[in-house]
């Protein structure tokens, strides 16, 4: 069908689009970046279709069957054009679990790899997907998981449980900004819920002339505009930047927002993209923002509020904020 | 020489009008036709050039505006001035491009420094008399209209009312009157409530040519919507849908980027329209929605290459399509400058080449021709020799002869007809 191009490559490739995209003259192109989004989908869901086969596959040969659930294969370092991925995230709580699969994956097929373990841990308490069927979950549950469409017998297990370990981090949440009203919404999980930030004074007008929005349920937050400045200049992945100049104050969050810690620079980070493949839907669905790197900074308002800024800012722009 | 990025005929050809990344328009006007020298049968020249549109930053958002003109359309003559439409991605302008022929002298009003003299200097009423000067094509701005859309300006069309434009951006398209800047009416709606659940937008838009109540607009997902704005005021609820079902067959992971129609235009007789999606151009019946009359191959050979035109962007481009005055041929463009004729009757079509190598002034253009595979003859170019930076558009055709306008990056191409 396709050219030399694997899944893969092409997911890459489209992250590298969407991520250069906001720095294009012009502003965001919607067109283009939807357009970009369904390759992503369609690269994605061959990409998954391919880990159900090969697990399916290892099913087969080893029965005994927990430490493989959690494990699907990568592909063998020798191919080293397509960027090395590590295996979809898993759950906080499922730490133990993860090391007992790791080991048992040394032990496992030649083919599989170890990077799920020198993933690095922020990454292994990347939050859940809501509804992705493509969600591997250590529980060591056989069996077609709960829901999802995959083929029966392949052993995953569709769907998030936030009742697992109350990790902290473990939620997902995309967070849209609407460029007519300048109305951000964050959205968790399917439902809207309050925003650590809604005591932002609203400052912002929205456009003369343009219909708002049907006013969605749930707390919605103004777009304070001078934190979009602070944006600019603020890489992906870095705390905070140089701050929310004459930004409102925020109470602390108990929940931070997250953001997609792909980069440019990057692009042989595969840790990233089998990110973005287990949270991936269509459209821009699942552009669920990951937990930074240095979350384990001791979290005071200010910190949370200038790395959810910088974040936001960064995120609901590429993607969203048209 | 900037890249141009729309070409338009007026309504009577005499005038062409090109738009640049620049925010420039350079008119051209076609000479009258001499009996002194027959062979130059109305040749086109620079009449006018203005600078249309300047870049712009918007501070709420943090966001560049593109001077880039997306498109220029005419409104028909009503006086001895000329009007036309020009936009960029905010912003819509009516401009008036009118003939300075004579100026007015004997003013004895002022000395001749121009400064004022004293009244009670002046004891002769002298009227001034006009007298003859170099023309002077001065372009001036009349209206200007502007916040109205959130998104990216893909389309105006002006309706056959001539009172009413439409201008169209990838959620929304408003409906204006010329008089009118601070308002517009909105007519289509596609944003979604949760922006999540986006799936396509609007990338093309066009009156009928005749009926003022009906438009069309054009959709990422390979579909069309004709809208009656006598039903209601809002015209989210289409009145026709066509859609073509997906092959199978074909699919792959670009299939969605392929099926996206980048433009459509109607048929001088508003019976048909014409879509252009990355691979073909469709002719539609508009009282058959469930599939076009006719399907063109503009350059299928580029289905296997559809990842290298994908990593390099080709993927996207936009190129528009044109029927000639008696919607007989149509005309679109491809890569290496080469630009496509399809003639709907005899069903032959024919690939030819805007460049300055291949053409000399008044040379016959050669067809040319792709070599898909096995040997390749002579004269042709086999696909991957083909330029993929060198890609045709914009191509504009006159609206009663046969003149067509090709726009290759930074040049313009004014092809005419074999005068016998």
């Amino acid at each position: 069908m396709e050219c030399t191009l694997d899944a893969q490559s092409l997911i890459s490739i489209s992250l590298r689009k969407i991520h250069s995209s906001r720095a294009q003259r012009g502003g965001i192109k919607l067109h283009k970046n939807l357009l970009v989004s369904y390759v992503l989908r369609n690269a994605r869901q061959l990409y998954l279709s391919e880990r159900y086969a090969e697990l399916y596959r290892r099913q087969q040969h080893y029965p005994d069957g927990a430490p493989l659930l959690a494990m699907p294969a990568c592909p063998p370092p020798a191919a080293a054009a397509p960027p090395e991925l590590a295996a979809l995230p898993l759950p906080a709580d499922t730490q133990d679990r993860e090391a007992r699969s790791c080991g048992a994956a040394r032990g496992g097929a030649e083919l599989l790899e170890v990077p799920v373990c020198a993933v690095p841990p922020e990454l292994q308490r990347a939050p859940c997907r809501d509804s992705s069927p493509g969600f591997y979950r250590a529980a060591g549950s056989a069996g077609p998981g709960g829901g999802g469409s995959a083929a029966p017998g392949l052993l995953y297990a569709a769907g998030c449980d936030f009742a697992s370990g109350g990790a902290p981090h473990c939620s997902s949440r995309t967070t849209v900004l609407d460029l007519d009203t300048h109305v951000v919404t964050t959205v968790e999980n399917g439902y809207l819920h309050q925003d650590c930030c809604s005591q932002c004074p609203c400052c912002c007008q929205p456009a003369p002339g343009l219909a708002s929005p049907p006013p969605a349920p749930g707390t919605k937050r103004k777009y304070y505009p001078g934190q979009e400045e602070e944006e600019e200049g603020v890489e992906e992945g870095e705390p905070g930047g140089g701050g929310v100049a004459g930004g409102p104050p925020f109470a602390p969050c108990t929940k931070r927002a997250r953001f997609e810690e792909y980069s440019a620079e990057h692009p042989q980070d595969s840790s990233n993209i089998s990110n973005l493949i287990s949270i991936f839907g269509s459209g821009f669905t699942g552009l669920v923002s990951r937990q930074q790197a240095d979350s384990e900074q001791p979290l005071n308002g200010q910190l949370c509020s200038k790395q959810a800024l910088a974040s936001l800012g960064a995120w609901t722009r590429a993607i969203v904020a048209f | 020489a900037d890249i141009i990025s729309t070409v338009e005929f007026n309504h009577t050809g005499e005038l062409l009008a090109t738009g640049d990344k620049g925010g420039r328009v350079v008119i051209f006007q076609r000479e009258q036709e001499s009996k002194n020298q027959p062979h130059r049968r109305g040749e086109y020249n620079v009449y006018s050039t203005f600078q249309s549109h300047e870049p712009e930053f918007d501070y709420l958002k943090s966001l560049e505006i593109e001077e880039k003109i997306n498109k220029i359309r005419w409104l028909p003559q009503q006086n001895a001035a000329y009007f036309l439409l020009s936009t960029n991605d905010k912003t819509v302008k009516l401009w008036k491009v009118s003939e300075r022929d004579k100026r007015p002298e004997g003013y004895n009003l002022k000395d001749e420094d121009g400064r004022l003299r004293d009244p009670s200097m002046i004891t002769v009423l002298r009227v001034p008399v006009l007298r003859p000067m170099d023309l002077m094509v001065e372009a001036t701005p009349r209206r200007v209209f502007a916040n109205a859309h959130t998104y990216h300006i893909n389309s105006i069309s002006v309706n056959s009312d001539y009172e009413t434009y439409m201008s169209a951006d990838d959620l929304r398209i408003n409906l204006w009157n010329f008089e009118i800047t601070n308002q517009s009416f909105n007519i289509v709606d596609i944003k979604p409530a949760n922006m999540e659940e986006l799936t396509e937008v609007i990338t093309a838009a066009e009156f009928h040519p005749h009926h003022c109540n009906t438009f069309v607009y054009s959709s990422s997902k390979g579909t069309i919507r004709l809208c009656d704005m006598r039903a209601a005021a809002l015209c989210d609820r289409h009145a026709k849908f066509f859609e073509e079902p997906e092959d199978p067959s074909n699919r792959s992971f670009f299939s969605e980027i392929i099926s996206s129609i980048s433009d459509v235009k109607f048929s001088h007789s508003g019976r048909y329209i014409m879509t252009r999606d990355y691979l073909t151009v469709k002719v539609w019946d508009l009282n058959m929605e469930n599939r076009p009359i006719e399907t063109y191959q503009v350059h299928d050979y580029l289905r296997s290459k559809l990842c290298s035109l994908y990593e390099n962007d080709c993927i996207f481009d936009k190129f528009e399509c044109v029927w000639n005055g008696s919607d007989s041929v149509i005309m679109t463009g491809s890569y290496n400058n080469f630009f496509r004729m399809f003639d709907r009757n005899t069903k032959r079509d024919v690939t030819l080449e805007a460049s300055r190598e291949n053409s000399k002034p008044r040379a016959i253009l050669k067809p040319r021709k792709v070599c898909v595979g096995g040997k390749r003859r002579k004269d042709e170019i086999s696909v991957d020799s083909l330029d993929f930076s060198k890609k045709i558009l914009h191509t504009a055709w006159h609206p009663s002869e046969n003149i067509i306008a090709v726009a290759a990056t930074n040049n313009l191409y004014i092809f005419q007809d074999k005068v016998n």
